[in-house]
C-alpha cells in the first residue's frame, strides 16, 4: 500500500506536517515549529527518494501511477503519475524546500510556525503540480500555490511587498483562468475527459490549436515569465524574503516550462510548430535583452531575477526548436537553475541579513572581512555565468548544440549570452566583494556561520556534482524527453 | 384533483411551517417575559421538523402535482427547499446573539423568518403564476420587515424603505408581466402557457412583451445590473443578521423561481430570455467586480460582490440546458453556505467587542487571532474563485455550462471579471495580514458559535474531496423537473 500511493505520499505529508508545524502555536514555541518543519522536510525528501530508485529509466512512459474517480459529473480524477523530467523537479522541490527551512532558522523571527507552514504546502503543492495526470487536478494544485507564495511575500516581504504581492496574484491568476477555458474546451473536444493521455489524442484543426496554444501560453509564459510579460518577477524577488525568492526562482519557474512540455508541445503540436518562430524570438530577445537589463541592475537581488529571465529564455529556446538535444538541455537547464538561482539568492540573503541593504554600491570589500563566504560566492557566480564544470554549463552548453543543428544564427545569438552572463554577474561580484573595504559596515560584517556554511555546502557539492558528471540526470530524462518530442511531432490535424 | 387528502400530504411541510409560525406568534406572547428562548428554540425545532418532512414528502420519481395543478413537488423542489432549510437553521444560531445583543430578541423576528421561508417553499413548488406570486410576497413582505427590525436606526429605516419602494416596482413590473402572458396565452397555468407558446411564433410580439416584464421583474428580485440599486443599500443598512438571513436562503429560492418561470414556462422562448440575461450578467459581473473595488464598507463590499455572483450564476442558465441549471444550481448553493460564513464571520467580530463592518476594523487581525483571521481569508479565496476551495468548482461548473454551448467569449469575459473581482477580496486578505492591527484587545467570542463557524468554513475547504456527490445531486435534482 505504502508503495503504491508513493506520489500522494510526497504531496499530503508535507502539508499534513504544515499543519502540525502550524499546530506549534504562536512564537513562544519557534524553536519546535522549527524543528517539526525541518524534520518534515528531511522525511519528505526521504519519501521522494525511492520514486528515484524504483523509477525505470528505459522507459519514457509514466509510472508509480495512481487514479480514483473524484468528481463523476465532470469526469475528473484523481490521477498521478511521473516521467522523468517530473521526477528531477519533484527531487528538486524537496531538496530545496529542506535548504528553505534552514536558511530560515534564524532569519525569520516573526511568525515562525507559519513561515515554515506556508513553505511545507508550497512544498506539496509543487510536487502535485509535477505529478498531476489530469487536467484539472492539475489545475487546482497550479492555483492553490499562489495562495501561500501570496502570503508568504506580503507577509514577510521588503517595503514595497504588497503592491508585488498583489501585482504576482493577479498577473499569474489572469493567465491561469485563461488556461481554464483552455481546458473546458478541450474537455468537450475530447467527449468528456480531463486525462491528459486523453488530451494528447484528441484531433483539432489549426486555428482551434493557435488558440489553445495561446490560452496555455498565458498562463505558463506569464509564469516562467517570457518577455513582455515578465514585470511581475523583478518586483515579487525583490521584495519576497530569502526563502520566498529561493522557491520562485528554483521551482515555480519551472512550472512554467513544465506546463510547456506537458500542455503545449503534446496537446497543440502543430500550433507549436507553427508558432515556434513566434516563441524563438520572444526566447531571445529574453537572453540578450533581459541580461543587458540585468546590467544595468544597483540592487542585487534584481540583477538576479533579471538574470533567470534571461536564463529561463533558454530553456524556452530549448523547448521550441524540437530537437533532443536541445529539449534535453531545456530539462537539465531548469534544474540546474534551480540550483544556481537558489544558491544566489541564499547568498544575496547571508549580506541581506547582515547589511540590510541589497544596494551593491553600499557593498565593497567584502571578501576581506567574509572570506569563506566570497568562495563560496564566487562558485556561485561562475555557474551563474556557465563556467564548464559546474552545472550552468551543461544546460547551456545542450542549448546551444541542439539550436546549432536548427539554426546558427539563434546559436550565435543566444551565445552571447554567455558573455553578457559573464559580465553581469562577474561585474557584480567585483562591486561587492572585491576592492578595499568601503565602508564602516561592511568592516563590522561576521564571517558565515555553520549553518550558512551547510546549506551553501550541499548546494555547492549539489552543483559541482551536477557540472562533472551529468549523466544520471541525463540518463533519467532521455526516454521521456523522446516521448515528448514523439507527441510533438504527431500532427493533429 | 379529487381527492383532497393527497394533494395536503404532499403539501405538509409548507402547512407545518406555517402553522408553527402561528403557534409561535401567540406562544410567544405568553413566554416573551419571563423565557425569552422559547421562541427560538421552538422556530429552531420548526426547521428541524420542516426539514424532515420534505425529505419524507418528497416523490421517488417525477414530479406531482396538487391543488388543481397549483403546487408542483419534484427533486429539484426538495433539494431547494431541504438547502433552505438547513441554511435558516444555521443562520438563525449565528444571529442569536447578535439580535439579543441588538435588542432585536422578539417573537416577531423568529416568526417573520419562518414566514418568509413558507414564501420560498410555495414559490419553489409553485405551478401556476398566482401560486408564484403568492409565494414572491409572502417571501419579500417579511423581508421588507425584517430589515426595518432594528427601527432606531436611520440607516436601516432608510434601505427597508428604498427597498419595498423597489420591490414593489418589481412585483408589478411582475404581474404586468403576467397578464400580459395571460392575456397571449388565456392561461395562468405554467403548463399550460408552455404548450400555449410551443404552438405560437417566437417572435409573437405580445408574448416577447411580457416576457420582457417578467424577466425585469426577476431582475429586480435577483439584483442583478441595471436593477441592483436596493442591494448595496439593504447589505450595509439591514441588521447584520437580517442581511445574512437576505443573502443565503432566498438566493437559492430564486433559483427555484427563475427556473420555474423561465424555463418551465418559457422554455420555447429560450433564445430570447436568454439574451436578456446574458446582458443582464455581463453588466453585472461588470459593475459588481468594479465598483467592489473602491468600497472601505465590508458590508457594502459584499453587496457589490453578491450582484457580480448573481451575474455569475446566470451564466448557468444562460446556456439553457440541464447541465447549465444544474450548474447554477450547484453554483448558488456554494455561494448561499459561502455568503452565510462571510456574514456569520462579521457578526462574529461584531460581538466581540468592536465594530466590524469597515474593512479597516480587520487590520492586523492574523496579529490578534490567527484562526479568525484564517477563516476569513479562506472565505474570501472561495468566494474570489481559487482553489483549492470550493468557489473555484463554482466557476468552474458554470464554465464548462457555457462552453458547452459554444459561448466562448462569455466564458472570456467572465474570467477576466473573476480577475478583476479577485483583487477586493486580496485586498482584504492583505488587510488581516499585511497590515499592523490598531488595537491589541484580546478577541472573545462564544465558542459553540465559534465551533459551528468553523465548521462551516472548512467545509468550503474540506469538502473537496466529495465535491462530485454535490455535483451529483445537482444534476439529479435538475433532471427530475416537471
Amino acid at each position: 500500500m505504502f508503495e503504491a500511493n508513493q506520489l500522494s505520499l510526497a504531496i499530503w505529508l508535507p502539508i499534513a506536517g504544515a499543519i502540525a508545524v502550524l499546530a506549534t502555536g504562536n512564537d513562544q514555541r519557534a524553536a519546535l515549529a522549527r524543528i517539526v518543519a525541518l524534520l518534515v522536510s528531511i522525511v519528505t525528501f526521504l519519501v521522494t527518494i525511492p520514486l528515484y530508485t524504483g523509477f525505470d529509466k528505459a522507459s519514457g512512459e509514466l509510472q508509480f501511477i495512481e487514479n480514483m474517480p473524484w468528481i463523476s459529473a465532470l469526469n475528473i480524477n484523481y490521477s498521478l503519475g511521473i516521467d522523468g523530467i517530473a521526477l528531477l523537479l519533484i527531487l528538486l522541490t524537496s531538496f530545496i524546500t529542506i535548504i528553505v527551512v534552514i536558511s530560515a532558522w534564524q532569519v525569520i523571527q516573526e511568525k515562525v510556525a507559519q513561515y515554515m507552514a506556508a513553505f511545507l504546502i508550497m512544498e506539496g503543492l509543487m510536487i502535485g503540480v509535477f505529478s498531476a495526470t489530469d487536467a484539472i487536478l492539475f489545475y487546482v494544485f497550479w492555483e492553490a500555490m499562489l495562495i501561500p507564495m501570496f502570503l508568504i511575500i506580503g507577509i514577510w516581504g521588503g517595503p514595497n511587498r504588497i503592491y508585488a504581492t498583489i501585482k504576482f496574484f493577479l498577473y499569474t491568476l489572469l493567465g491561469s483562468l485563461l488556461m481554464l477555458v483552455a481546458l473546458v474546451y478541450l474537455y468537450f473536444k475530447s467527449n468528456g475527459s480531463f486525462a491528459l493521455a486523453d488530451l494528447y489524442t484528441v484531433k483539432l484543426g489549426l486555428t482551434e490549436q493557435i488558440w489553445l496554444f495561446m490560452a496555455f501560453f498565458m498562463a505558463f509564459a506569464v509564469k516562467i515569465p517570457m518577455f513582455p510579460v515578465h514585470t511581475w518577477l523583478p518586483d515579487a524577488h525583490v521584495e519576497a524574503p530569502t526563502g520566498g525568492s529561493v522557491v520562485l526562482a528554483a521551482i515555480m519557474l519551472k512550472m512554467g516550462a513544465y506546463g510547456f512540455i506537458r500542455f503545449n508541445l503534446p496537446i497543440t503540436p502543430d500550433a507549436s510548430h507553427s508558432l515556434s518562430g513566434f516563441i524563438i524570438v520572444l526566447s531571445l530577445i529574453a537572453i540578450v535583452y533581459i541580461a543587458m537589463v540585468a546590467l544595468a541592475q544597483t540592487d542585487m537581488k534584481k540583477l538576479i531575477a533579471y538574470s533567470s529571465i534571461s536564463h529561463m529564455g533558454f530553456v524556452t529556446l530549448g523547448l521550441f526548436v524540437f530537437n533532443k538535444m536541445a529539449l534535453e538541455g531545456a530539462v537539465i537547464q531548469m534544474i540546474s537553475h534551480g540550483f544556481i538561482s537558489g544558491a544566489m539568492f541564499l547568498c544575496v540573503g547571508v549580506l541581506y541579513d547582515r547589511m540590510h541593504t541589497r544596494k551593491m554600491s553600499d557593498y565593497g570589500g567584502v571578501a576581506n572581512t567574509m572570506p569563506k563566504f566570497a568562495a563560496f560566492m564566487m562558485l556561485f557566480a561562475m555557474a551563474n555565468a556557465g563556467l564548464p564544470g559546474t552545472s550552468g554549463f551543461v544546460g547551456e552548453f545542450l542549448v546551444i548544440l541542439g539550436v546549432f543543428q536548427v539554426n546558427a544564427w539563434y546559436a550565435i545569438i543566444a551565445g552571447t549570452t554567455l558573455i553578457l552572463g559573464a559580465a553581469y554577474t562577474l561585474w557584480m561580484y567585483k562591486r561587492v566583494i572585491f576592492g578595499a573595504v568601503s565602508n564602516e559596515n561592511v568592516k563590522g560584517l561576521k564571517d558565515i556561520n555553520s549553518r550558512e556554511g551547510l546549506f551553501l555546502l550541499i548546494l555547492t557539492l549539489t552543483v559541482l556534482v551536477m557540472g562533472l558528471w551529468p549523466a544520471p540526470f541525463l540518463d533519467t530524462i532521455h526516454s521521456s524527453v523522446d516521448k515528448v518530442l514523439a507527441l510533438s511531432s504527431v500532427t493533429k490535424l | 384533483m379529487n381527492n383532497i387528502f393527497a394533494d395536503i400530504q404532499l403539501a405538509i411541510p409548507e402547512i407545518f411551517v406555517f402553522t408553527m409560525a402561528c403557534v409561535i406568534l401567540l406562544v410567544d406572547r405568553f413566554t416573551h417575559e419571563r423565557m425569552p428562548r422559547v421562541s427560538f428554540l421552538l422556530t429552531q425545532v420548526t426547521l428541524l421538523v420542516g426539514f424532515y418532512l420534505t425529505l419524507v414528502a418528497a416523490p421517488a420519481g417525477d414530479a406531482v402535482k396538487a391543488f388543481n395543478d397549483m403546487f408542483v413537488l419534484d427533486g429539484m423542489a426538495t433539494l431547494v427547499k431541504s438547502t433552505i432549510f438547513i441554511l435558516t437553521f444555521v443562520v438563525l444560531i449565528y444571529s442569536h446573539g447578535y439580535i439579543t445583543e441588538r435588542k432585536m430578541y422578539r417573537g416577531e423576528y423568529f416568526v417573520l423568518i419562518l414566514i418568509a421561508v413558507v414564501g420560498m417553499m410555495v414559490m419553489v413548488s409553485a405551478s401556476h403564476f398566482i401560486t408564484i406570486y403568492i409565494g414572491l410576497e409572502l417571501l419579500s413582505l417579511s423581508l421588507y420587515t425584517l430589515v426595518a427590525m432594528n427601527r432606531n436606526s436611520d440607516l436601516a429605516t432608510e434601505a427597508a424603505m428604498k427597498y419595498f419602494v423597489l420591490g414593489a416596482l418589481a412585483s408589478g413590473m411582475l404581474l404586468y408581466g403576467m397578464s400580459i402572458i395571460y392575456g397571449a396565452t388565456g392561461s395562468l397555468d405554467i403548463e399550460t402557457i408552455r404548450n400555449a407558446i410551443q404552438g405560437m411564433q417566437s417572435d409573437d410580439v405580445m408574448l416577447i412583451l411580457g416576457l420582457i416584464f417578467i424577466v425585469v421583474g426577476i431582475g429586480f428580485k435577483l439584483g442583478v445590473v441595471p436593477f441592483h440599486m436596493w442591494i448595496p443599500d439593504i447589505y450595509q443598512g439591514a441588521p447584520t443578521s437580517v442581511v445574512l438571513f437576505i443573502g443565503t436562503a432566498p438566493k437559492i429560492a430564486a433559483f427555484a423561481f427563475v427556473m420555474r418561470l423561465l424555463v418551465d414556462g418559457f422554455q420555447a422562448l429560450a433564445v430570447s430570455w436568454s439574451d436578456m440575461l446574458t446582458i443582464f450578467a455581463i453588466l453585472s459581473m461588470a459593475l459588481g467586480n468594479i465598483v467592489a473595488i473602491a468600497q472601505t464598507n465590508l458590508k457594502r463590499m459584499l453587496a457589490y460582490s453578491t450582484i457580480s455572483h448573481m451575474g455569475y450564476f446566470m451564466l448557468g442558465i444562460i446556456s439553457a440546458n440541464p447541465n447549465g441549471y444544474s450548474a447554477s444550481l450547484f453554483y448558488v448553493i456554494i455561494y448561499s453556505f459561502t455568503t452565510m460564513a462571510a456574514f456569520g464571520l462579521i457578526i462574529m467580530m461584531s460581538r466581540a467587542g468592536f465594530e466590524a463592518e469597515e474593512i479597516s476594523d480587520y487590520k492586523g487581525l492574523n496579529k490578534r487571532h490567527p484562526w479568525f483571521a484564517f477563516m476569513v481569508a479562506l472565505v474570501m479565496f472561495s468566494m474570489a474563485g481559487i482553489p483549492p476551495t470550493v468557489g473555484f468548482f463554482a466557476k468552474l461548473s458554470v464554465i464548462q455550462a457555457l462552453i458547452d454551448v459554444d459561448k466562448y467569449w462569455l466564458a472570456v469575459v467572465a474570467v477576466l471579471f473573476a480577475v478583476i473581482g479577485a483583487y477586493y477580496y486580496l485586498k482584504v486578505v492583505k488587510t488581516l495580514y499585511f497590515e499592523k492591527p490598531d488595537t491589541n484587545e484580546p478577541i472573545t467570542a462564544n465558542f459553540g458559535m465559534q465551533f459551528i463557524l468553523s465548521v462551516n468554513v472548512f467545509a468550503l475547504l474540506l469538502i473537496m474531496p466529495w465535491i462530485g456527490v454535490v455535483m451529483d445531486i445537482c444534476s439529479e435534482a435538475i433532471s427530475k423537473m416537471g
